[in-house]
């Protein structure tokens, strides 16, 4: 445990440290998404009849976007490799420095989407109270920081790698997209019947997504 | 690799009668086919890469890879040409068209992934974890646009099935079809990866020579 | 036998198909150290990375404490201090924090006693408590071989560690290395530096080992004539 969990929480708690000094990611991840929030309520006018329809799909692909936009700026914070090499000289296997980086930007993407998704409760005039919604952004963000971590310790070594980051990402992060749309959909709709299936499939996309990171993680990080 | 190119030829005239536009489907179905084993293929190569290191197994991988999205092009562009008389529409959003292009996307993603590393050996292996997210996700595309479209069943849609019932002399061409196919497909990856191992000969030669 | 603190057989290490390390023989002895010389492009970072564990050798054997790579990196990672150009500081922690994250991942115990004894003798107490952003490169390169150093490595692996150092902190490194009595493989431009801390040098030159031997065998022209040979 020692040498697993421990390491984990401290590297997570040395990134949570400095973001909360520079607020880069957080401040991005929550400007762009409510950025996005004020632009598509140009673009579908929301009315009582459509926001059911509408909100759910304005407000993940918000987050997806402005989760994309973060991850790029964890990215460039990384740059100088300088602070990956220095985790790569602790004695911790690679998948510990995989799940201490994911811890973080789990809980960076987790802080922007409390004030986010009451935003745009507020803005499109619905309400959110419901405990469903929690969870799914919770799924949602395991599996989407899940890939999303490995595929940032991908592209900062890679040529174009802001436009490369949302090219690996966005396809495969497809799957919990719909299911966190669907599934939002459902709860607002007050029809939470279908509702586990998406469950069920974020989870399962967290689960598969989080061990195969960590396995590919050694060989990422590899020179 | 020449009695593959005839044996495309030869089944030209075996065709049967039908609505013209149905014989794109000898193409389009086995096209379809050989996508999927292509990133199967893809799949295995990955894996194989990262546990053996060889170099050959990310030269099939890449072949494979290469072929795969080609083929998965042409089968997206053969569909949209077969649907537009057949159902009506250019474009369909069913699981499988759906997840052929995500699927196209994400190899795609993987093709330019070894372009921008840094160095071959860097890209080999990031295509090689590649290779393996995005086969991994495939099921769980799938899956979940299944899902969706029970959730949205007004949907622009075409009849549920393409292939339906198959009479025995077409069902015979189709599997013809897809085995020549099969067999165009290993060939292709085999050159690919002919062209891989003489690439990366030249540049060893090169570096003992102290050429650049 | 006794063990070796680094044992390098037939080590080579190319970036598609273009070698840097070839066929790299080389082995330093407990306690012992070894001072390598070499011009730039010659491997001589590659090697450092590469006894780091920072990089996996593309053929051949490396052995670091008794352990080979890669499998027991974890424990050999445990035992080495590293120093490289890069100085591994995260800009926005103070020096402090900067040391206690890393004394944590070493597992290092009485952690504050050891920051606080480490400063003293680097002399780097008075800028704890300050982001390593604002520093200077020389104070920033001292508390990089302050991290280097939290938990006590038997092992020390320098790459020209010389370089952005005061004269004072050059001082400062010497004594230390001389009292820990840990084995070192370091890389170095400095001739007189090098020979102030060496056993025995060496010199890479084309990705081996191309000469070595017990520094007090030499002195330091007879050295410098015999590095200019191998530059050519």
């Amino acid at each position: 445990m020692n040498y697993f969990l421990i390491p984990i929480l401290q590297i997570a708690y040395k990134d949570i440290i400095l973001e909360l000094r520079t607020k880069d990611i957080f401040v991005t991840i929550l400007i762009f998404a409510l950025l996005m929030g004020v632009i598509f309520s140009f673009v579908f006018v929301p009315t009582k009849q459509n926001v059911v329809l509408i909100l759910p799909g304005t407000l993940w692909v918000s987050i997806t976007f402005a989760g994309v936009l973060g991850f790029n700026r964890s990215l460039v914070l990384e740059k100088d490799k300088g602070n990956l090499d220095g985790l790569l000289l602790c004695p911790v296997t690679r998948d510990v420095i995989y799940f201490g980086k994911f811890l973080g930007l789990f809980l960076f993407m987790i802080s922007a989407e409390i004030f986010i998704v009451p935003l745009y409760a507020v803005l499109y005039n619905v309400s959110i109270l419901d405990v469903g919604i929690p969870v799914i952004v919770i799924l949602t963000t395991i599996g989407f920081a899940a890939v999303g971590t490995l595929f940032s310790a991908i592209c900062v070594n890679t040529r174009s790698r802001e436009v490369m980051l949302p090219i690996l990402l966005l396809p495969v992060s497809v799957p919990i997209i719909v299911a966190a749309v669907e599934g939002t959909r459902s709860i607002l709709e007050g029809s939470p019947v279908g509702i586990e299936r998406w469950v069920q499939l974020l989870a399962a996309f967290d689960v598969i997504f989080l061990v195969l990171a960590a396995f590919t993680f050694g060989a990422v990080l590899e020179e | 690799m020449i009695t593959n190119l005839a044996l495309i030829f030869f089944w030209a005239p075996t065709e049967m009668v039908m609505g013209l536009v149905q014989k794109v489907l000898y193409v389009h179905v086995p096209l379809a086919w050989i996508g999927f084993l292509a990133f199967f293929v893809v799949f295995i190569g990955s894996v194989m890469y990262l546990w053996k290191k060889a170099q050959p197994w990310d030269g099939l991988a890449q072949a494979a890879a290469e072929v795969g999205v080609l083929c998965t092009t042409l089968m997206l562009v053969t569909g949209a040409i077969w649907a537009k008389p057949v159902w009506g529409v250019w474009w369909t959003w069913d699981p499988r068209l759906t997840t052929s292009t995500i699927l196209w996307l994400m190899y795609v993603g993987y093709l330019m992934l070894r372009g921008y590393a840094p160095s071959r050996e860097q890209g080999a292996r990031y295509a090689a974890v590649m290779g393996i997210v995005a086969f991994v996700n495939v099921p769980i595309v799938y899956y979940s646009t299944i899902l969706w479209r029970t959730v949205h069943p007004e949907m622009v849609i075409g009849p549920a099935s393409e292939t339906g019932n198959l009479d025995s002399q077409m069902r015979t061409v189709l599997l013809f079809s897809a085995l020549t196919f099969t067999l165009l497909f290993v060939y292709l990856v085999k050159e690919r990866l002919a062209l891989t191992c003489a690439y990366d000969r030249i540049l060893s030669i090169r570096h003992k020579e102290g050429i650049y | 036998m006794t063990e070796q603190a680094a044992r390098l057989q037939s080590v080579t290490k190319s970036y598609d198909e273009a070698p840097i390390l070839r066929d790299l023989n080389l082995s330093v002895n407990v306690g012992e150290r070894l001072v390598l010389f070499g011009a730039n492009g010659s491997g001589k970072t590659t090697l450092v990375r590469m006894l780091a564990t920072l990089i996996k050798p593309t053929s051949g054997f490396i052995e670091i404490d008794g352990m080979e790579l890669p499998k027991h990196g974890v424990r050999v990672r445990q035992n080495i201090g590293v120093l490289t150009h890069q100085y591994l500081l995260y800009d926005d922690l103070t020096g402090y924090e900067n040391l206690r994250f890393f004394g944590k991942m070493f597992r290092v115990d009485h952690l504050t006693e050891r920051i606080m004894y480490l400063a003293e003798m680097i002399g780097i107490s008075d800028k704890l408590h300050v982001r390593t952003r604002t520093l200077s490169h020389g104070m920033q390169k001292r508390f990089s071989l302050a991290r280097a150093l939290i938990h006590s490595p038997s092992i020390l692996i320098m790459d020209e560690p010389e370089t952005g150092l005061d004269q004072e902190a050059i001082e400062i490194l010497v004594n230390i290395v001389k009292s820990v009595k840990s084995s070192l493989i370091m890389t170095t431009h400095n001739v007189e530096f090098g020979f102030r801390l060496a056993d025995r040098v060496g010199i890479i030159s084309g990705g081996s080992i191309a000469y070595q031997e017990r520094r007090d065998a030499l002195d330091v022209q007879e050295f410098k004539k015999i590095l200019t040979q191998h530059s050519v």
